[in-house]
């Protein structure tokens, strides 16, 4: 579904502190399965996620999703394909602070313009799924940890995207939470998402919901 | 709905949702700026209106007023005098007037005796202006004393007062009948303080007057356009000196309202990014910080301006008054008729809803271009 072919990233390319902190990369991330990038702090796991998930662009090398070649698009195409096909859950869930629960599950969905009832329903309809029903009206500062990142969650799907990308999602999760977030996983996966995670939590990488384990060192693939 | 319409839509409350989070930042904001405004549209206000009003008031001013001339001194002028006007063509018609200055010591203060040329007043009555029953307590039916000329005091029965509606130039006025302005004053019949002339065609008024020069060699004509610039060029001056003050405060607002566009705080930033990478464009975010910076700055100009015209013309100006008339005794009291100029309204708009939204857009412009990657980090 997702095809990498020789990828590179340099940052502060043609400056004296130039860094390559991918060094070529080719792999193939399968549709409706459960990915993990594995490997030491450094490796560039954060990197390649935002890579494909059209954060950022490749310094080299080609991205394909399905037979589109993303790395070549123009910035309008990269955010529309990123709105409509991805979802992320960020490490420190990156939630927008002073506004309710709701509105930071919608706002994926604001540059799309669809109808505010229908948006709010299926607001609701995400938040009642993961148990936050009754924190519609909360704002985010007043939620847990794992609440937080629920929501989250949420508004990673709310454009119903087919790619969820998660960066680091146990981090800030205690044992429990990591393993309710992984059976989550689990049964994103059963609803027929491809999810891409990073980690370095045995907790994550060790999960049975996980398909694959694709170990990273030094900006490469380890073992191929 | 139409999409794009609805994505505004939903711009313009998140917008506004964002702005209630800096409640106390936005609100402190929202009111040096409005404050800005007040000022501004309370000077452009005031002297526009002042402006009009005297030009209304003038508009019904003889064309040329004729004043005999003696060692350079304006002094009366005689019937005779009168009469030969009668030979200039162009000339409509032509009255001696009678006024003068009386400077009453109870009150120090000057009054402006006149003996109306358009209403009959019986002799020992007068009509007074709202200035001088103000100072001096008067109302209908009560009796004023003045020192005449021959020393010996006269006493007026007050039987009415002036319009308050023009009091820009009717508040001192004392209007009287002839025979009490000439034995008050002494001026013999058939001498006249000067002669207002009404001139048919207006494009004939300068020509008219230099006829007059000619054919009365000791007279000075007075031009009613020639008044009106005067009036004009002192409002001018009076609104350059509170404009100077004015811009002191106009650039402190600048540089806060620069710095507080320019200086992104982290936490934006950090939004900034949140809402590219969770599938806002560039132009998104650029567009919900230009609603940011329109709300804030059409709610500032509209309460500033409303907040001015009330003051000017609810409140008469009252915070302005000494400044633009300047100080006398018997201040002018008056509610200036509401006049509002279209394109200083739009002049102000321009030079402060602009500059503001500007200000706002330029620094996030240069966040939104990056890219998003940052907040995975
Ligand atoms: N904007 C940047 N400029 C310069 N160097 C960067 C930048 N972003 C990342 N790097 C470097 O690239 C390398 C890879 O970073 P990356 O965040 O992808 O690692 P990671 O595998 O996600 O690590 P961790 O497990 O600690 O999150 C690091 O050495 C980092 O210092
Ligand atoms: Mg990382």
């Amino acid at each position: 579904m997702i095809e990498l072919v020789d990828v590179r990233k340099a940052f502060n390319q043609g400056r004296p502190n130039e860094f390559w902190a991918i060094r070529g990369v080719s792999l193939t991330v399968d549709a409706n399965r459960v990915t993990v990038l594995k490997g030491p702090s450094g490796s560039g796991k954060t990197t390649l996620l935002s890579m494909i998930g059209c954060l950022s662009r490749p310094t080299a090398g080609r991205i394909l999703f399905e037979t589109q070649l993303l790395s070549g698009l123009p910035e309008r195409f990269l955010t529309a394909v990123r709105r409509g096909t991805f979802g992320f859950i960020f490490q420190q869930f990156n939630l927008i602070k002073g506004v309710t629960v709701l509105e930071n599950v919608m706002l994926p969905a604001y540059p799309l313009g669809g109808p505010r009832r229908r948006l709010e329903a299926r607001a609701h309809d995400l938040l009642a799924q993961f148990g936050l029903a009754a924190k519609a009206g909360y704002r985010v500062e007043w939620l847990s940890g794992g609440e937080a990142q629920r929501t989250a969650i949420c508004r990673a799907l709310v454009n119903d995207p087919r790619v969820l990308v998660a960066d680091e999602p146990t981090a800030n999760l205690d044992t429990q939470l990591s393993r309710d977030f992984m059976g989550i996983v689990g049964d994103l996966r059963a609803a027929g998402k491809t999810v891409l995670l990073s980690s370095h939590d045995p907790e994550v990488y060790d999960s049975p919901v996980v398909d694959r384990v694709v170990e990273m060192r030094d900006g490469r693939l380890a073992g191929g | 709905m139409p999409i794009w319409l609805q994505r505004q839509k939903y711009l313009i409350d998140f917008t506004l949702a964002s702005l209630l989070r800096r409640r106390a930042k936005n609100l402190g904001l929202l009111l040096v700026y409005a404050l800005i405004v007040f000022a501004l549209a309370s000077v452009m206000l005031y002297t526009h209106a002042l402006r009009h009003e005297a030009a209304h008031v003038l508009a019904g001013a003889p064309e040329i007023v004729l004043q005999r001339m003696v060692a350079g001194r304006h002094d009366l002028i005689g019937e005779e005098h009168i009469a030969r006007i009668g030979q200039v063509r162009g000339v409509q018609t032509k009255a001696g007037r009678l006024w003068g200055y009386f400077y009453d010591p109870a009150v120090k203060a000057n009054y402006t005796l006149m003996v109306p040329p358009d209403r009959e007043i019986a002799p020992g009555d007068a009509i007074i202006g709202a200035g001088i029953a103000r100072t001096r307590g008067l109302s209908a039916g009560d009796y004023l004393t003045l020192r005449g000329s021959d020393g010996k005091a006269h006493t007026l029965r007050v039987a009415g007062l002036l319009d308050a509606r023009s009091e820009l130039v009717s508040s001192d006025l004392v209007l009287v009948a002839e025979p009490f302005f000439r034995a008050f004053f002494g001026i013999p019949a058939g001498q006249y303080t000067d002669v207002a002339l009404r001139v048919r065609n207006a494009q004939e008024v300068r020509k008219v007057a230099e006829k007059l020069t000619l054919l009365l060699p000791d007279t000075r004509p007075i031009l009613r356009d020639e008044v009106l610039r005067t009036y004009d060029a002192i409002f001018n001056w009076r609104q350059g000196v509170v404009a100077v003050l004015l811009l002191g405060a106009i650039l402190a607002f600048v540089v806060f309202a620069w710095d507080k566009a320019s200086g992104l705080s982290a936490e934006e930033r950090r939004e900034i990014g949140i809402l590219k990478a969770i599938g806002w464009e560039t132009s998104d975010v650029i567009r919900m910080k230009f609603w940011e910076g329109a709300i804030v700055s059409l709610t500032a100009f509209l309460l500033g301006y409303l907040a001015a015209y009330a003051h000017v013309f609810l409140a008469d100006a009252a915070l302005f008054e000494p400044v633009l008339k300047g100080w006398a005794v018997l201040y002018p009291r008056f509610a200036l008729v509401p006049t509002v100029d279209g394109l200083q309204l739009a002049t102000l708009f321009f030079f402060t809803v602009f500059p503001y939204t500007v200000a706002t857009i330029v620094p996030i412009w240069r966040a939104a271009i990056t890219d998003p990657d940052t907040v995975m980090r």
